[in-house]
């Protein structure tokens, strides 16, 4: 379960978040939604742990673990993960390569046994096709020379493989056609389950089409304005952001 | 028993005293080369010269050093050579400076003599404009001629160079590759202790040859390694040299290539890993002399702890030589706040159909990349290792013959690892 209660950040000394209180219960996938510059990447960021965010105030925990008092590895060992709303090219790095480290590293700080290479390759080769992604997306360069659409579908492939506790998908959907986003939406839906949490942050309703959320939350100002059942992203579709936010106010 | 210390420029010169009787090769050359040393000197070490050519490499701690009159090997050279990356291809080995025939195994296919028995100092090398040619043309005693004939295709190569504590030696090596000839020499240089290796290397590639020159300096972290290498390209013919930088005090790879026959092409790439208080200086001349020739030099630095990374880099493009294309990049990741890149690239265009172009980066490692590692799991020193690998692997690329290349990443691997610890 995240908790997160009264949890301001800042970066350059300018306020972005003005404590937010949150609570995504195990087994659940929660939306964020809000304008631009409400403080939705941001959050994302905090909570991943980019370190050019300072956290002025507030709590953030992870099944009992004090997130903001974690390296981003630690994070994703005990099982976040975040979706890059721009994922980040790395020449020279091979994806398979890259994608076991990671994985390895992981099971490594948990305790597991590491896969070896052939291993890896079953495991790999089985979501690629799962998530209808050509094989050679894992020969290739982490994001290098990708279609927008490509590195959103790598981000899901990572999120496939790694198996995290909790995903924060930041506007995995911005860039998307129609069919790249069912195919995002089919491959996080794939791991909704008891054990998967995910807070899937937004601009627009559309994805929640296809990944329906148990509770939508909406960002303004660096606070959480509203929350609600699915219904709410359909209210927030019809009237805008700018209306309910002068309805909060 | 050790020999009497010498040291600084006097030392030099009073070693060509005491030898010079016994040097091979045309005495007054020899001469010739000791005035010049006697009047250049060494560069930085004498207070208030700064030579342009030397603008940031002092040779003052060369000049410093005590180096012995002989030396006797501490260790067996095939101890040494069980170290080395095992390699199926024939060797040959000098120890100190001098031809080691039981440690060598000679190539079929390359017409091989020791300067000892043919002494040349060939027609490229210039000990009159740089002082380490200098020395080099006053104290060698020894050294290798490699020769491959017409249409030979020699295949792979070692030139192995194992050095001795206390040791300072000069060799003189010349490779010429005759019309449509292929080689590739794999060049190897270690050893143990502080000593100073002072090669000079002539080489002529002849119409339509081709010679690819890869040279691995993991010399002893006390060592002085000053090369100078000069090429030349006749028509359509190709010096493809990649140079990897991991060891050694002081480095200096300085090499001039000249293009002197239509469509002739040079690659001078080079990685430079520095770490503590190394230093080393990559300079290169390139000198199109003969239109449409190309020339490609890609030198990566990483640089840690107080280390200092030097690219000079000059082209010189001659009035006839049109369509010359040339291209220079020194890219340089600086790992720690201490250490320091120098980049002075210089174009001297005659010719007014050309295209060059030079550039440089500068950088710590990318912090977007670096999270991005570090969110999927991976530890901090990791993540950090496996962009500086990237990094490398990029300029490692350069090298296509496959066996060659794992010796080099060998030497990487080897180096990050003595960065861990």
């Amino acid at each position: 379960m995240l908790e997160i209660r009264g949890l301001s950040a800042a970066i350059d000394d300018k306020p972005i978040l003005q404590g937010i209180d949150l609570t995504v219960p195990q087994g659940e996938v929660h939306a964020i939604m809000g304008p631009n510059g409400s403080g939705k990447s941001t959050l994302a960021y905090v909570l991943s742990g980019r370190d050019d965010y300072a956290v002025t105030g507030g709590t953030a925990t992870f099944n009992g673990h004090d997130l903001l008092a974690m390296e981003p590895e630690e994070r994703a060992a005990a099982g976040v993960f975040l979706a890059f709303q721009y994922p980040v090219e790395l020449p020279g790095v091979g994806n398979a390569s890259f994608l076991r480290t990671a994985l390895n590293a992981q099971r490594r700080s948990r305790g597991e046994s590491e896969l070896d290479a052939v291993q890896f390759l079953k495991l790999a080769r089985a979501e690629t096709k799962r998530l209808a992604m050509p094989d050679d997306m894992l020969r290739r360069n982490v994001n290098v020379g990708f279609s927008g659409g490509e590195k959103k579908r790598n981000e899901v492939l990572q999120m496939a493989i790694l198996r995290p506790k909790l995903a924060i998908l930041d506007e995995t959907d911005s860039g998307l056609d129609i069919d790249a986003l069912k195919i995002v939406a089919h491959g996080v839906n794939e791991l909704r389950g008891p054990e998967f949490s995910a807070l899937v942050i937004t601009h627009y309703q559309r994805l929640l089409d296809h990944i329906v959320p148990d509770r939508v939350h909406v960002l303004a100002g660096g606070r959480i304005i509203r929350s609600g059942g699915p219904e709410l992203a359909h209210e927030l579709e019809a009237k805008g952001y700018a209306e309910m936010v002068a309805e909060a106010a | 028993m050790t020999a009497p210390v010498q040291t600084g420029i006097g030392g030099f010169l009073s070693r060509f005293e005491r030898l010079r009787e016994r040097l091979p090769g045309d005495p007054r050359q020899r001469l010739a080369a000791a005035d010049a040393f006697r009047r250049a000197g060494l560069p930085g070490a004498a207070a208030g010269r700064r030579e342009e050519a030397w603008k940031y490499t002092s040779l003052r701690p060369v000049a410093d050093a005590e180096f012995q009159q002989s030396v006797t090997p501490l260790t067996s050279g095939s101890a040494v050579l069980e170290r080395l990356p095992r390699i199926d291809a024939p060797r040959i080995v000098l120890v100190d400076g001098v031809f080691d025939p039981a440690l060598s195994t000679l190539p079929a296919s390359v017409t091989f003599t020791r300067f000892a028995d043919q002494p040349a100092f060939g027609t490229l090398a210039r000990p009159n404009s740089e002082p380490l040619v200098a020395l080099n043309t006053m104290l060698a005693e020894d050294g290798v001629s490699l020769a491959v004939s017409e249409g030979v295709d020699a295949g792979l190569l070692l030139l192995v160079s194992l050095a001795t504590n206390g040791a300072a030696f000069h060799p003189r090596h010349a490779i010429q590759l005759a019309q449509g000839a292929r080689l590739t020499l794999l060049e190897l240089s270690v050893g143990d202790g502080a000593y100073l290796h002072n090669p000079v290397i002539e080489v002529h590639v002849a119409e339509h040859a081709a010679l690819t020159h890869v040279r691995l300096q993991n010399e002893s972290s006390d060592a002085f390694h000053l090369s100078t290498l000069y090429a030349e390209v006749a028509e359509c013919g190709t010096y493809d040299s990649f140079a990897l930088n991991v060891g050694a005090r002081i480095v200096r790879t300085e090499v001039h290539a000249r293009l002197d026959g239509e469509k002739g092409t040079t690659h001078l790439n080079g990685a430079q890993l520095l770490g503590g208080s190394q230093h080393a200086d990559f300079t290169t001349v390139v000198q199109h002399v003969a239109p449409s020739c190309t020339s490609r030099q890609t030198v990566k630095n990483v640089l840690d702890g107080r280390a200092q990374g030097v690219f000079q880099g000059r082209i010189e493009v001659a009035r006839e030589a049109q369509k010359t294309d040339g291209y220079q990049m020194n890219q340089a990741l600086l790992l720690s706040p201490d250490a320091e890149i120098d980049t002075k690239p210089e174009l001297e265009i005659f010719a007014d159909d050309v295209k060059c172009s030079h550039g440089a980066t500068v950088g710590e490692l990318d912090a977007d990349q670096l999270f991005y590692l570090r969110s999927r799991g991976i530890p901090d020193a990791e993540a950090r290792s496996i962009l500086v690998r990237a990094f490398l692997a990029e300029a490692l690329d350069a090298v296509a013959h496959e066996q060659v290349r794992a010796v080099l990443e060998q030497a990487v691997e080897g180096w990050w690892e003595r960065q861990a610890a």
